[in-house]
């Protein structure tokens, strides 16, 4: 070709002229494909229920991102995916016995009031499918709380008297009743802890499993959508904090495995707390934020008096609230500053 | 003379597909003289030169066209013998709009050269560092700072250690690597002249070790009994050819906020310069040309050129037989830190180090999303800054908030912009913050004189 094809005009634009190809939406999908193991283990245990909820959740999530967009007259965001992501999430996070409606409300609430009248994608505080499930709980406690009816407290152990538990309680409700009706904490047979595992309990949807989780989070984390700080420091101190109760005090509290497997701590330490909207942008941040978690997350579950057994969405959120003030406290150092 | 490894890595950076294959393995050939030149008078950082010709006049290659106007200036010569056609205004390679003197040349291989300085160790320091000042030499890493200026430091900072920066860790570019593949002798010899101007004890090269064959070059050019001269592995990444980064990797020293490398003992000079440094003293050449690498997908004949300072855009992409597809960008530099320019008319110079065309193909135009707050950016930037909320600050015109959280350290690497997923223009954003806090702290001096 001549030269003369270069007298056309070429595109003038800051420098970098090149991208190493990242982008929001291929985030959105990998933590979307990071959400599939979790999902097939909810449809596995929990049936039916798991697709209906995760379906009408997406769609009305996806519906009110649209319309929200519309009526504020902003450019569609839909396509970014992150409101595809804050449905699955959402349903994940609700009890398999959800009526439908509540989990439209949920939905709506989310992405509408969490996510949009802050501005959009980037400009929430909270994490819209946790202050979505908070609201949800807060609202319809009893719906909240009724679990299907897994026969996984025939593996808990006693040593003395009867195991007394209400049907339809998850494992950390049980230990919670337990502890405020001053009986002896169960135990977990390591059929128990297997169960716990893969996921064959009472719990939200996409909860139970941890085995479907790590899954994920290995492939967040290898596709470095997220980082191990948050993850590491929450988990690890959960297993600091329960560790010193059971030495402390091993009548009233159960081994720190135990923590570690059941609730929703795994899913909210990988997918719920690395939300990188609402957590901080520093290592260091994401280390405080992810110790915050783990104590809020602890204080909550073993406080006698506390009404929840499960403490992860509200720590998360707590932190969430926090993130503004970590990400100022621990920017990093300066090159060349004294230190 | 040994070779080691950096011992030290400043945190963050990335790590881009390079494409130096795409100009690697061409030997750098002259490019022949185009009938007309159009040299700018600003080549360099600081005041533009000062013409000193007037149309008719007949110039010799060598002969001075500009003069050095202040102290941090540098002078302009004629890179060919000719006539002096007209004096216009141009615009430099950088897009500031300056004088320049149009010549047409004329191949009757008149030079007017300097007188030579063989015996440089036995010379007068200042002597040889006037001869650096005469030939119009500045920096040729990118940024043009005189050369002279940099070579004098004031008594209460001495310099103990030279780097030349062999790193070029801009993606496309290969004339470095060529200079140090072709000239490796001279640039030695460069390096001890700079070496002995300063006094310093050591001289260090730092190559990067996706350069294997120009570090057995430098290895063989510096092997004969040169005292105090290593040579600095460092591992391929950007920016690794960044001063304060380099400074770092090789000797531990952090630039302090706001400080210069002398104020850490070190001065770091481009393999380029040291080869120019070497010309000037030991032939007596001013500064009149360079190598450029004129290279990217839409090149036809991808060339590390040998070009006389004025040599169009459009003259080089001619040269290299033109363009292959359609070109979306054509970038002054490298693709981090280059400028893109809009026409082909665009005069060569002193700091042009490259001329990369590209396809519409190897470029991605985005818009710009709200931050999502990964924190790449954080993790990116090698100057320990938070890019996502300095651009926040801008965007809401808090310039002074942006100020505090260290606005100023940003050296404009673009690693931050490189990796947002959400496409923020944040070295935009920064150069934006920058100049409102320039002009405010020029009006707040103006207040203080009055
Ligand atoms: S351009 Fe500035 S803020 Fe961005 S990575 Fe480089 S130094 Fe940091
Ligand atoms: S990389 Fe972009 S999206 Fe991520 S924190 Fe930085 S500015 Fe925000």
């Amino acid at each position: 070709m001549k030269p003369e094809n270069t007298s056309e005009r070429f595109i003038v634009s800051s420098s970098p002229h090149i991208h190493e190809g990242s982008s929001v939406e291929r985030i959105m999908l990998d933590v979307l494909i990071a959400l599939t193991p979790a999902l097939a283990a909810a449809c596995y245990f929990f049936g039916f229920d798991a697709l209906r909820l995760t379906a009408v959740c997406t769609a009305t999530s996806i519906a009110t991102e649209w319309l929200c967009r519309v009526m504020m007259r902003r450019n569609r965001s839909i396509g970014d995916l992150s409101a595809a992501v804050t449905g699955v999430l959402l349903a994940l996070n609700l009890p398999p016995s959800l009526p439908t409606w509540m989990a439209v409300l949920g939905s709506i609430f989310a992405i509408g009031i969490c996510k949009q009248i802050f501005g959009g994608l980037g400009y929430n505080v909270f994490n819209p499918a946790l202050a979505a499930r908070a609201f949800l709980l807060i609202s319809f406690t009893g719906m909240m709380t009724s679990w299907s009816d897994s026969d996984w407290s025939a593996t808990l152990t006693l040593n003395e008297g009867v195991i007394d538990i209400a049907t339809g309680a998850t494992p950390l409700g049980a230990i919670k009743d337990a502890v405020k009706a001053g009986r002896e904490i169960p135990g977990f047979t390591l059929a128990g802890v297997a169960r716990l595992f893969i996921g064959d309990t009472n719990g939200c949807l996409g909860e139970t499993s941890v085995f479907a989780l790590l899954i994920g989070a290995a492939y967040l984390l290898y596709r470095r959508v997220i980082t191990w700080h948050i993850p590491a420091a929450y988990t690890a101190t959960v297993v600091i904090f329960a560790t010193v109760l059971y030495c402390v005090n091993p009548q009233t509290s159960v081994m720190p495995h135990i923590h570690l497997l059941s609730g929703g701590l795994v899913l909210g330490a990988f997918f719920m707390a690395t939300d990188m909207v609402t957590s901080p942008v520093t290592k260091r941040g994401m280390l405080i934020f992810g110790v915050g978690c783990g104590v809020v997350t602890m204080v909550i579950r073993t406080v006698k008096t506390g009404a929840y057994p499960e403490g992860v969405s509200f720590a998360i959120l707590f932190m969430n609230a926090l993130t503004p003030l970590i990400n100022r406290g621990c920017r990093n150092r300066v090159f060349g500053a004294k230190s | 003379m040994k070779t080691v490894s950096a011992p030290y890595q400043f945190k963050g950076g990335i790590h881009p597909d390079y494409h130096k294959e795409l100009a690697w393995k061409s030997a750098i050939e002259r490019m022949p003289n185009p009938s007309e030149l159009t040299v700018p008078m600003s080549q360099h950082l600081g005041a533009p030169a000062k013409v000193c010709v007037s149309p008719g006049d007949a110039v010799k290659k060598g002969s001075l066209i500009g003069e050095q106007n202040g102290f941090i200036s540098a002078s302009v010569h004629a890179p060919v013998s000719g006539t002096v056609k007209a004096v216009v205004q141009s615009c430099s390679a950088t897009g500031r709009s300056c004088q320049a003197v149009v010549i047409e040349s004329m191949d009757d291989g008149e030079t007017e050269y300097f007188e030579p300085i063989v015996e440089w160790l036995h010379t007068h320091k200042e002597r040889l560092r006037n001869r650096i000042g005469e030939a119009g030499i500045a920096g040729m890493g990118g940024a043009g700072f005189p050369t002279r200026v940099k070579l004098s430091p004031p008594h209460d900072k001495p310099i103990d250690t030279v780097i030349l920066n062999g790193a070029e860790c801009e993606p496309y570019l290969t004339s470095d690597y060529r200079v140090m593949l072709e000239h490796a002798d001279k640039i030695c010899i460069g390096a001890e002249i700079i070496q002995h101007i300063l006094g310093a004890k050591t001289v260090r090269i730092a190559i990067e070790d996706n350069k294997p064959d120009a570090v057995r070059a430098m290895e063989k050019a510096c092997a004969q009994e040169r005292q105090g001269i290593e040579i600095d592995i460092l591992p391929t990444g950007y920016p690794q050819g960044s001063e304060k980064q380099q400074i770092y990797n090789i000797t531990g020293r952090e630039v302090p906020r706001g400080g210069l490398p002398m104020d850490v003992g070190c001065v770091v000079e481009n393999v380029g310069t040291s080869l120019a440094i070497y010309e000037a003293v030991v032939h007596g050449q001013p500064l009149i040309e360079r190598v450029i690498t004129v290279t990217g997908e839409a090149v036809e004949r991808p060339a590390n050129l040998l070009v006389p300072f004025g040599t169009s855009y459009r003259k080089l992409v001619e040269h290299c037989g033109g363009v292959r597809e359609s070109v979306a960008k054509v970038i002054s530099g490298g693709p981090m830190m280059g400028f893109a320019v809009g026409s082909l008319e665009i005069p060569t110079g002193k700091t042009t180090s490259g001329l990369v065309l590209l396809p519409s193909g190897c470029i991605q135009q985005f818009s710009s999303q709200a931050c999502i707050g990964c924190g790449r950016c954080v993790d990116a930037c090698p100057m320990g800054l938070v890019p996502s909320e300095l651009s926040q600050f801008i965007e809401a015109d808090d310039i002074e908030g942006a100020e505090r959280i260290a606005l100023m350290d940003c050296i404009e690497c673009g690693s931050c912009a490189f990796v947002c997923p959400a496409h923020r223009p944040l070295v935009q954003h920064m150069r934006r913050g920058k100049t409102g806090v320039m002009a405010r702290r020029a009006a707040a001096d103006a207040q203080t004189r009055k």
